[in-house]
């Protein structure tokens, strides 16, 4: 018997498919997202909009605060680590958080490399913005990739723009010189040549990062993602119960417009959201790792 | 055809399965996407989410439940607590199809999960297939007119009453197509 199979990690990611993975920041906000059919929740101190607000350094959660979610709910519980702050890691591995999302969201640690993921037995999930950050990030060992969107603005653009542009790079790999690729890429050919052949990554695929409204959620499903992450959106908009419900709805049935119609249709205000235009570039938390 | 309940979960995995043995399948979230359908599997997943959905859809339990008196159902992880006649938590809606005691996330979080070779045997099979136990179920009870269709260590991993099959864990993840075979082609 062995536990540490990369199978094994992706495995769970199987299991989080056609779901809501939502950001909670106390046990009540965690019991509300149980409740809505959450599949899983992200503990974390601050949702991202507020990260953004708050300024200063963010780094890994109090382990108290995701202990305590930890032992009263029954989904699987995921917590955020720097990037490249392996020891981060460690800890939420001891805490056995069921997944680690390295995250752009907090303050990077390192500004040169990743976490070496293949060592953990807890799997990790990470952001990309391209094919080749997703290749980097799955060659590291991540066992899920989400796009970075442009976490806690409740704007939709960055992810859409990350989905598609993997979507249309994995597309063009079918015409191209692979060995070119996976050099570009800085990953071996083997990955790419994978990828290449069954036009998809060889990890599942979510959408994170600005989703706020049932209808974000549809999109990026239709778009390809096969679950979505809601960070600020929920807890941030003026009903996260009814929300939270809706957008579980919405992405079991994203190819009904009558069933997202239905799920949207009682929601009060969503998150009032930023335009891209004003937040500066070196603000933006996509911006952070490659 | 063959249906895989879509709400929630691996489900495009059972689809693979279901193609490599040359079974007609579509994805079913609606009491219409029901018809004429030759049996169902009810993937792995979150249970509590599952539920949350069905029971936004009174009218595709009822379906289920009418399926089930006629053609065989499938159960992986997840799906396996939720055709159980009992589990430990009350919020996860049980159907009932298999006369078991189950319970949740047995084994402890997901750095408990690991990769295991089962026994699958019965009058005429006798098979060991490779699986992955993900945050896996337990079987914790019986009743007599269950079959005990594969162990894992001594405890029981899958069973089947009538043709209806429930398993702990996901043969389906390493393209293990034995169980689908038995429940849906009448592999003997």
């Amino acid at each position: 018997m062995t536990k540490d199979t990369f199978k094994v990690k992706v495995g769970l990611a199987e299991m989080l498919k056609g779901g809501v993975i939502m950001d909670v920041t106390n046990l009540e906000q965690a019991k509300i997202a149980e409740d809505a059919g959450a599949v899983s929740v992200m503990a974390l101190e601050r949702i991202p909009s507020d990260i953004r607000k708050d300024g200063g350094v963010a780094r890994m959660s109090n382990p108290h605060m995701i202990k305590e979610i930890q032992d009263n709910v029954s989904i699987p519980v995921m917590a955020k680590c720097r990037i490249g702050h392996f020891a981060e890691a460690q800890i939420l591995e001891a805490l056995e958080v069921d997944f680690i999302d390295e995250s752009e969201v907090l303050t990077m640690a390192d500004e040169y490399a990743h976490v070496d993921k293949h060592p953990f037995k807890v799997p990790f999930v990470c952001g990309a913005r391209n094919l080749g950050e997703a290749l980097r990030r799955i060659n590291e060992g991540a066992a899920l990739i989400r796009t970075k969107g442009e976490a806690g603005s409740g704007n939709i653009v960055e992810a859409v723009r990350h989905m598609k542009m993997i979507t249309s790079q994995i597309i063009e790999l079918q015409d191209a010189d692979l060995s070119k690729k996976a050099e570009e890429f800085r990953v071996p050919l083997d990955l790419v040549e994978e990828v290449a052949q069954n036009q998809k990554l060889t990890v599942p695929n979510f959408a994170a990062g600005g989703i706020a409204t049932p209808a974000d959620a549809s999109l990026m499903m239709q778009l390809g993602a096969e679950t979505v992450f809601v960070g600020s959106g929920i807890f941030k908009s003026d009903d996260p119960s009814e929300r939270a419900h809706a957008i579980v709805k919405a992405v079991t049935h994203f190819k009904s417009a009558k069933d997202v119609l239905t799920a949207s249709y009682d929601l009060k205000d969503a998150m009032k959201g930023i335009l891209m235009s004003d937040i500066p570039e070196d603000e933006k938390f996509s911006n952070r790792g490659d | 055809m063959i249906g895989v309940l879509a709400l929630q979960g691996n489900f495009d995995s059972h689809i693979k399965i279901l193609e490599k043995i040359n079974l007609n399948h579509k994805l079913v979230k609606t009491i219409d996407d029901l018809n004429s359908l030759n049996g169902l599997i009810i993937p792995g997943g979150e249970s509590t989410t599952i539920t949350n959905l069905l029971r936004r859809n009174q009218s595709l339990i009822d379906g289920i439940n009418n399926l089930s008196q006629h053609k065989p159902i499938l159960g992986s992880c997840a799906g396996l607590i939720l055709m159980s006649k009992e589990s430990n938590d009350s919020r996860v809606h049980n159907f009932g199809f298999l006369d078991i005691i189950t319970s949740r996330n047995a084994y402890g979080r997901q750095v408990h999960s690991f990769e295991a070779s089962i026994k699958v045997k019965n009058d005429t099979i006798s098979s060991d297939i490779q699986v992955l136990f993900i945050r896996a179920p337990k079987v914790d009870e019986v009743n007599r007119s269950v079959d005990i269709l594969a162990t894992f260590k001594q405890e029981i991993v899958a069973v089947r009453q009538g043709k209806h099959i429930g398993i702990s864990c996901h043969p389906e993840l390493l393209d293990e197509t034995l169980i689908h075979e038995i429940c849906f082609k009448g592999k003997k």
